[in-house]
């Protein structure tokens, strides 16, 4: 059929599937020889900050698109590892494929520094920020030890003592400890020159809090610290994530559910079947990227992401205390139980929710006299603000947009930090982690 | 017509569908507003509250013990081969592997584009036939999709769908995972027809030789790997407790709406 257009084209073609080839070779061949040209101009343009998204929402959800991100390798020989944290914790039936704290390491087989990394709300040790990271850092010649975030299920499972995760205090205090596992369990593959830490989003103000209490503990003896993009007051951040749900599908009744049904049937058309399913902050995240209309409510998006993230977390945290939240106390939840309706109520459930029916009570409860602006306040940076002032060794790299922090906290950061912060101007929260400049400081703080 | 525009113009008619879509759920969840949310935290069941991600799934329980089944068969055969596989063969040769397979089986994507009518789908999946076979070297490259000429998949459960068959309940099946009945027939059908192909064309292509059943479950082999390994999915890693519900959803939306593409 096709000669290489040797024929003269038929007078009648009913469908020019000639014309067609030989429009499209032509675009073939001009694209290939423009190419260079763009890559060109691409490389021409970096010396500054080169990110493209002004829009803090953009760049939240859309991240860092491939050409402005920087160089690192595909693959890593990263091995996973399992940890019982509690010998005798019990798992429930209904959890019983997450039995073992998952952990994962990259390792450089000469002598090295060790640093560790821990995940945002809801995300796993081998979640895409945290394989970007994980990735640049071996690079750079660290072994890395990559650690779920405790708001994670498999963490509040396995590895949380309360197993009423969002308290920084507690949490950061369970980190430790699976930290120490962690190192304990692969330690004799190591040669460790000393021992570093990072996180992003929870994970970067759980580092802060870690970075104390390794004052205290000496275990690791933390030589550099870098926060990526915390929050400042947890009661604040998710506040406004709450609010990025409810700004633009409104909190009437029922508005939620039609919601759901517009937002998961875009999932579903979005979705290609090659790709790989992973219900978590970042999930949505990689669909938007696909093909989300360009009308898309980015900000609910993003709240909305956040809420399958803590969906997760609540039905995991009321199942594990047996409070009864989200599961009527006294319901046995076997391998195979159909979950449906806790699902639908933890989509319900906002993180204010938690905190006002479940979170803050079952704190009360252990100290009576605890109130709940008292709980705020220990959940924040401020109550380590003398702490952060004097500590050299800990560094905080934010963006001047990120959205998850209330008004004031940016100035904050800035003032306690001082000249060891350093402010993006654009990135919102966590968009420009895989930026090229933004890579090359992480790794240069580690290095120098 | 096969022309330029034609991905283009079905991706708006997609667009329009999913507008249309997003109509008709905003009307049906005004109604559902007449009656007050009744949440409680407790209780998810009062009356007014709509389960926002429910599917037919009469046989659930079956499903969920198959789902279970389907991870150990993952975890202790199948990931263990597609680790080795990947670790023996450079990420190019796979590549070439699986666009080989996607070429030799494409002649389904013909079958079933012929038996639903759609002309356009048959031409397109012909012309990625001739380039891949050719220009691709026997199909271990895929020049046709940089061409214009997209991979359009087409099973004969999605055949059913056009044909005005529903879907049933979903099912989980042994091995393959999600499915429903109409898609587990179809995969049947297709399987059963792909085996008639690929011993075809073996037997074509060996006609002289006496190795020709060697040959045939060497490619069957290597091409069961080969799907394993193409697909990133791997059981209970969602971190999600509610991964049955959300895979199960994703599913039987991602097939209603490649039915309704049509």
């Amino acid at each position: 059929m096709w000669r290489h257009g040797r024929d003269p084209l038929p007078k009648n073609a009913t469908f020019s599937v000639k014309g067609t080839i030989m429009k499209w070779l032509s675009l073939l061949i001009l694209g290939l020889l423009l190419l260079p040209a763009q890559m060109l101009s691409a490389a021409a343009t970096t010396g500054a900050y080169d990110y493209p998204f002004v829009n803090p929402y953009e760049a939240t959800v859309i991240g860092t698109p491939t050409v402005y991100q920087a160089e690192v390798p595909k693959k890593v020989p990263v091995k996973d590892y399992q940890l019982v944290v509690f010998e005798d914790r019990e798992i429930p039936p209904v959890f019983w494929y997450s039995e073992g704290l998952n952990f994962s390491l990259v390792r450089q087989k000469e002598r090295a520094p060790l640093i560790f990394v821990i995940a945002g709300t809801g995300a796993s040790y081998q979640s895409p920020k945290m394989k970007g990271l994980q990735r640049a850092f071996y690079q750079a010649g660290f072994s890395v030890i990559s650690i779920s975030s405790p708001t994670h299920m498999n963490f509040i499972v396995n590895a949380s003592t309360t197993k009423v995760p969002g308290h920084i205090i507690h949490d950061s205090e369970d980190l430790y400890r699976v930290m120490e596992l962690a190192y304990k369990k692969v330690a004799h593959r190591l040669d460790v020159s000393e021992f570093y830490l990072t996180g992003y989003s929870l994970g970067a103000s759980q580092s802060a809090f870690l970075a104390r209490l390794d004052e205290e503990r000496r275990v690791f003896n933390f030589k550099k610290v870098l926060m990526i993009n915390p929050a400042v007051s947890l009661f604040n951040s998710v506040n406004i994530i709450d609010q990025m749900l409810d700004n633009t599908i409104g909190s009437e009744p029922g508005a939620f559910n039609s919601y759901l049904g517009r937002a998961i049937r875009g999932v579903a058309t979005a979705f290609e079947r090659d790709e790989p399913l992973d219900f978590n902050e970042d999930f949505l995240y990689r669909i938007y990227k696909k093909r989300i209309p360009s009308e898309a409510k980015l900000e609910s998006l993003i709240g909305f992401s956040f809420r399958i993230s803590s969906s997760n977390m609540i039905f995991t945290s009321d199942v594990m205390t047996q409070y009864g939240l989200i599961v009527p106390p006294g319901t046995e939840l076997g391998q195979t139980t159909p979950l449906l309706e806790y699902f639908g109520a933890a989509l319900h459930t906002s993180f204010v929710d938690y905190y006002d029916n479940y979170f803050y009570p079952f704190y009360k409860a252990q100290s009576p006299s605890l109130t709940s602006d008292q709980l705020q306040n220990q959940m924040s940076l401020r109550s380590i603000t003398n702490y952060l002032r004097g500590a050299d060794k800990v560094a905080l790299m934010t963006n001047n947009d990120d959205l998850i922090l209330a008004p004031g906290e940016i100035d904050f950061l800035s003032e306690v930090f001082g000249d060891r912060a350093t402010i993006w101007p654009t990135g919102g929260h966590c968009g420009n982690m895989e930026q090229k400049d933004v890579v090359a400081f992480m790794v240069n703080f580690f290095k120098k | 017509m096969l022309n330029l525009l034609c991905v283009k113009n079905k991706m708006w008619v997609v667009l329009t569908a999913l507008v249309m879509i997003f109509l008709v759920i905003s009307g049906s969840a005004a109604i559902a507003q007449e009656q007050p949310d009744e949440r409680k935290l407790t209780d998810p069941t009062a009356p007014g509250y709509e389960d926002p991600i429910s599917m037919y799934d009469p046989w659930e329980g079956f499903n969920r013990s198959m789902y279970k089944f389907n991870y150990g068969v993952d975890k202790y055969f199948f990931l263990p081969v597609v680790r080795a596989y990947k670790f023996i063969l450079p990420d190019v040769v796979e590549t070439g592997i699986a666009n080989f397979f996607k070429n030799l089986f494409e002649i389904n994507n013909v079958a079933n584009n012929l038996l639903q009518g759609n002309a356009e789908g048959v031409v397109n999946s012909t012309f990625r036939i001739v380039f891949n076979s050719t220009l691709g070297l026997g199909g271990i490259m895929d020049p046709a999709t940089p061409m214009g000429f997209y991979k359009m998949e087409e099973d004969f459960g999605q055949t059913l769908g056009v044909w005005g068959a529903g879907p049933g309940p979903f099912l989980v099946l042994p091995v393959l995972g999600p499915s429903t009945v109409r898609d587990g027939i179809g995969s049947g059908v297709d399987s059963v027809g792909n085996s008639i192909w690929l011993t075809a064309v073996v037997n074509t292509a060996f006609k002289d030789t006496g190795d020709r059943d060697k040959v045939y479950y060497g490619l069957t082999g290597l091409n069961i790997i080969n799907q394993r390994a193409s697909v990133p999915f791997r059981y209970y890693e969602t971190g999600s407790p509610f991964e049955y519900e959300l895979v199960r959803f994703v599913y039987l939306k991602d097939r209603q709406i490649k039915i309704e593409e049509r």
